[in-house]
């Protein structure tokens, strides 16, 4: 239990996709305006990866790693597939975004309204694949483990999103030199933002 | 011919079209990484660009996403395999972001907006165009980070040995993940003054 949170809180904020590893960095410079907008598009990577992340774990253990067709029949034991694992991924995340609008717009209609528009940007988002390339690597022991790890990773950045609106919306306020404002200001903040978060490291 | 020099500089993908940040930035930190990264990128770029704009006519609008992610992620998967055959260790340094070129957003914007309504030449070099863009930019923000982080570039020592000597210190921010995204940030604002300046 201790170590799925353990999982949980390095996700979130030590290795927080956004500030260390720049992952799904072009949408969240671009729908971060405003901070209705940008929660809606964060919890919507929160759920995407939450389910995404599991499912490719299973697929990963169960068919592509080396030796992961055993319980087929002993004949497949040394069937190395693991090569096609960046094609079934994204055909998975693909699957399932496609799969959850569908869903959400049939039984609810109102998440449909909010997070609706935000899912089809999903399926090209770098933080989604990249999660299921990060669990790839880092060999969960079990599906707990590995969502656990999702959910982590998916509200660490829900929260860098909210956070990075919210100053952005004070911003329109600030007096920012003419050449600099917009993009360069935004990655600017982005990066002072990851240094306060890496006072995390600690704990 | 002009137009096609544009994402060097005028409408460059990282700096002016915020596209492909995502991979970018975290390879960054030395310069042989951000190179073998930026071929990788250009490469598949370019050849996603031939490909997509040879099958446009047979494509159902429907479904051409999937077979766009299908195209680069079939490109990607050689160049990973390639990679890990030759420079296995920088493949290693790589990690995943090799197999996040996927989902770099030039590439499936660069399909979508040219290689789509366009003949398969001038897609080519679109395609070629739009990966060098990106990676001059990686290029640059490397040489600033690792030759003020570690002192060097390319592996071998810049700054002499009597500099430390005489006090001398490597700055240990450069290394780090967000002095990235700062260096990024002055090179928008570089490139948005100077562009000011010309259309005066």
């Amino acid at each position: 239990m201790k170590e799925l949170f353990d999982i949980f809180i390095r996700s979130v904020f030590i290795d927080n996709m956004i500030f260390a590893y720049f992952l799904g960095m072009c949408s969240y410079l671009v729908i971060s305006k405003e901070v209705k907008t940008a929660f809606g598009l964060g919890m919507a990577v929160c759920f995407v990866l939450s389910i995404t992340v599991p499912l490719n774990y299973l697929i990963d253990k169960y068919l592509l790693q080396p030796g992961a067709l055993s319980w087929l029949s002993v004949r497949f034991a040394d069937v190395d597939l693991s090569y096609l694992s960046l094609i079934i991924f994204i055909a998975v995340i693909a699957g399932t975004v496609q799969l959850l609008e569908m869903v959400i717009e049939k039984y609810t209609p109102g998440l449909y309204l909010s997070l609706g528009i935000f899912l089809p940007l999903i399926a090209v988002n770098c933080a989604i694949l990249g999660g299921s390339l990060f669990m790839q690597e880092r060999h969960f022991p079990t599906v707990i483990h590995s969502f656990s790890y999702a959910a982590g990773s998916g509200i660490g950045w829900l929260l860098a999103i909210v956070a990075f609106a919210a100053i952005r919306e004070r911003l329109k306020y600030a007096d920012i030199p003419k050449p600099l404002e917009g993009k360069g200001i935004a990655y600017i903040i982005t990066g002072l933002l990851g240094i306060g978060f890496m006072a995390f490291l600690g704990i | 011919m002009k137009s096609y020099l544009g994402p060097l500089n005028k409408e460059n993908p990282i700096l002016t079209q915020t596209l492909g940040v995502c991979s970018a930035l975290a390879v960054t930190a030395q310069l042989k990484p951000a190179v073998v990264m930026a071929v990788s990128v250009t490469l598949v770029c370019a050849v996603a660009n031939l490909i997509i704009s040879l099958i446009r006519n047979t494509i159902p609008p429907r479904i051409r996403i999937i077979v766009q992610l299908l195209v680069v992620s079939s490109l990607v998967i050689m160049v990973d395999q390639l990679l890990q055959a030759f420079f296995y260790d920088i493949s290693k340094m790589l990690s995943v972001f090799v197999g996040l070129i996927i989902t770099n957003c030039i590439i499936m914007g660069r399909l979508e907006g040219f290689a789509l309504s366009h003949k398969p030449g001038a897609s080519l070099l679109d395609g070629l165009m739009n990966g060098l863009g990106y990676g001059l930019v990686l290029v640059v923000v490397a040489v600033f980070r690792e030759l003020l982080g570690s002192g060097t570039l390319w592996n071998h020592q810049i700054i002499p040995s009597s500099f430390y000597e005489a006090g001398y210190l490597n700055n240990g921010l450069m290394i780090l993940p967000p002095m990235a995204l700062i260096l990024v940030g002055a090179l928008v604002w570089i490139q948005q003054a100077t562009r000011k300046n010309t259309a005066k």
